[in-house]
């Protein structure tokens, strides 16, 4: 049985997976020693009692994550009750059988244990290196993701597209464990046919978050809730969101703020622009006392709603592993505990859990459950 | 003309790239903007005019240009321009072109906002020999982000607020606000495009045509 099972909300952490210099001691690391230190933080992050591990894809230097389930798997080897997720799954250069493989293989490997998260990527030109066009990037998600759900579903596959060669009685190998497909979230920054699709399939929807004003988000999230009604998948406080944020703490918010500023100030996703100050202010960015981390992310369910995962961006910007080690035991000893007992108040006994694979498993087990056509008898 | 044209005003956006105080671009988009409404008032149709300065802009739209963080000013700053049904945009010219930051208000402002919206043009210089950035600067990239550009557009150099009332720039301002008064009559109000509502009915379409 996984801890996680009974959540109402699932804590988490989501790495870039980029290697970037430390600009307070000049040093890079090397691609070996960014993936072995990705495996230790996903280690501590179950050691620390968070309940989510979930890696970026990227297939340009300075990442390393171009094979998220190589690095699950592995992780999934040395942990015991860990979630292992992606942000994001490229549903657009990804094949969609080569996914649904991956994938199945994960969950058989991990006992349950995987889920992901798609994306469309925006990194032009991956789309070309995998043979693919920008341009057609939301019909590819669309399209793709129809045969990956159906890969998932049906035993014998046929299937004509526009945008990959056709299928004639594919099956796919291994089966879903217990027949039950991983759950999929959809991923977004600032795409509302990404809500749509969410809400279409009655799937989670996860807002990026970070880099975004609470206003832009709200939007996102709110458009997701009512197209999740609007499709017939519950009400809008029944659909399955999840948010990003980054965090960065010390026990004495002025100790955090100084030694996290020259990472800020250099890193090459924040630096160069707006201050720490107006991006704490501005976007879900915390840097400073637990208690404020705390404050903060409880706030947000001030414009999300209730929700169900909070993942947290903690190993980025170049800090050595050791801060990251060490966030990860404020974060496990001092933030998420409270989390979970202050999200837990007031959330009303309607609002679903965050879905696992047992918890899906189940549902279809009563007969009902989200997915009420995909049983696979000879899968067991 | 029915009784709703003429109760409905027309909104007037106002973007000046000047840069000090007190600026001869905003003194030309000044001049512009009444110009306008005396044109429009004679066709019959009353206007409103609200001014986006980007200079208090600037620190957003450079954050927004290397991180995609959107202010609220800037946000409102665009709220202005999609929700009018005609801009007038002004700027000095800086090295054979528009100022830098008025071209990077423009790359950030979100895409389509200017999509069939009419606009009428004006640069200041130190000198006439500059005044060519209008037609090789401003009026492309407009055209570019599908913009219906007002015909004439007016220059003012240094030298030109130095003249009487009547004088050549007193006529320009004039004759390009009846254009572009003609052309924001003739276009009506204009309806703002819900690009959200947009990509969802694109979106829902290709859902109609791939359910898995």
């Amino acid at each position: 049985m996984n801890s996680a099972e009974e959540l109402g909300m699932q804590f988490g952490i989501f790495t870039v997976g980029d290697v970037t210099a430390d600009p307070t001691a000049g040093t890079t690391p090397s691609e070996a020693e960014r993936i072995q230190a990705t495996l230790a933080i996903a280690r501590k992050a179950e050691d620390v009692g968070l309940d989510v591990f979930a890696t970026g894809e990227h297939h340009n230097p300075p990442f390393v994550p171009s094979s998220p389930t190589t690095l699950l798997g592995c992780i999934a080897g040395q942990t015991e009750r860990l979630l292992l997720s992606t942000a994001t799954t490229l549903i657009t250069t990804n094949d969609p059988v080569k996914i649904a493989e991956d994938f199945s293989v994960l969950q058989h490997v991990s006992g349950g244990r995987a889920d992901l998260m798609l994306g469309r990527g925006n990194t032009g030109p991956v789309y070309p290196w995998f043979g693919q066009d920008i341009r057609q990037a939301i019909p590819l998600t669309v399209e793709h993701y129809g045969l990956l759900r159906r890969l998932w579903r049906e035993d014998v596959v046929d299937w004509e597209g526009e945008l990959r060669s056709s299928l004639q009685g594919f099956t796919l190998a291994p089966r879903p464990l217990d027949g039950v497909p991983p759950f999929v979230w959809h991923a977004a920054i600032r795409t509302p046919e990404v809500a749509e699709l969410a809400a279409h399939y009655g799937d989670g929807f996860f807002a990026n978050h970070i880099f975004w004003p609470a206003s832009h988000t709200q939007s996102m999230v709110e458009l997701y809730r009512r197209r999740f009604a609007h499709y017939g998948h519950g009400s809008p406080e029944q659909a399955i969101v999840g948010l990003g944020g980054q965090v960065f703490m010390r026990h004495n918010s002025q100790d955090a703020v100084k030694e996290f500023r020259p990472y800020f100030d250099n890193a090459p996703v924040y630096g160069h622009g707006p201050s720490l100050e107006d991006f704490t202010a501005l976007t879900p960015l915390t840097v400073g006392s637990p208690a404020q981390v705390i404050e903060k992310t409880l706030g947000f369910r001030e414009y999300a709603g209730d929700y169900q995962r909070q993942l947290f961006l903690v190993d980025h910007a170049g800090l050595p592993l050791k801060t990251v080690l060490e966030q990860l035991d404020i974060l496990g000893e001092e933030v998420v505990p409270v989390l979970r007992k202050e999200f837990a108040v007031g959330r009303p006994a309607d609002v679903p859990p965050a879905p696992t694979h047992r918890s899906l498993l189940r549902a279809r087990g009563d007969g009902g459950g989200p997915h009420p056509d995909d049983d696979h008898p000879e899968a067991r | 003309m029915d009784e709703t044209d003429s109760v409905k005003a027309v909104r007037l956006t106002v973007i000046t790239g000047g840069l000090r105080e007190p600026s001869s671009t905003r003194l030309l988009a000044d001049r512009l903007v009444t110009a306008v409404t005396a044109e429009l008032e004679r066709l019959g149709d009353h206007a409103e005019s609200t001014i986006v300065e980007l200079r208090p802009l600037g620190h957003p739209i450079m954050d927004a240009m290397l991180t995609g963080l959107t202010r609220d000013e800037l946000e409102s700053a665009f709220a202005s321009v999609a929700d009018a049904d005609g801009v007038i945009a002004v700027t000095p010219a800086f090295n054979a072109s528009f100022s830098g930051l008025f071209k990077s208000f423009f790359d950030v402002l979100p895409e389509d906002t200017l999509s069939d919206m009419p606009v009428l043009i004006g640069a200041t210089g130190g000198t006439e020999r500059h005044s060519l950035v209008l037609e090789h600067a401003l009026r492309p990239m407009l055209t570019y982000l599908h913009a219906i550009v007002s015909p004439r557009a007016v220059y003012a150099a240094t030298s030109d607020f130095g003249l009487a009332s009547g004088s050549a720039l007193a006529e320009r301002i004039v004759a390009a606000a009846a254009d572009f008064s003609r052309l924001l009559h003739g276009c009506g109000p204009r309806p703002r495009r819900d690009v959200v509502d947009e990509d969802l009915a694109s979106m829902q379409a290709l859902l109609g045509g791939n359910d898995g």
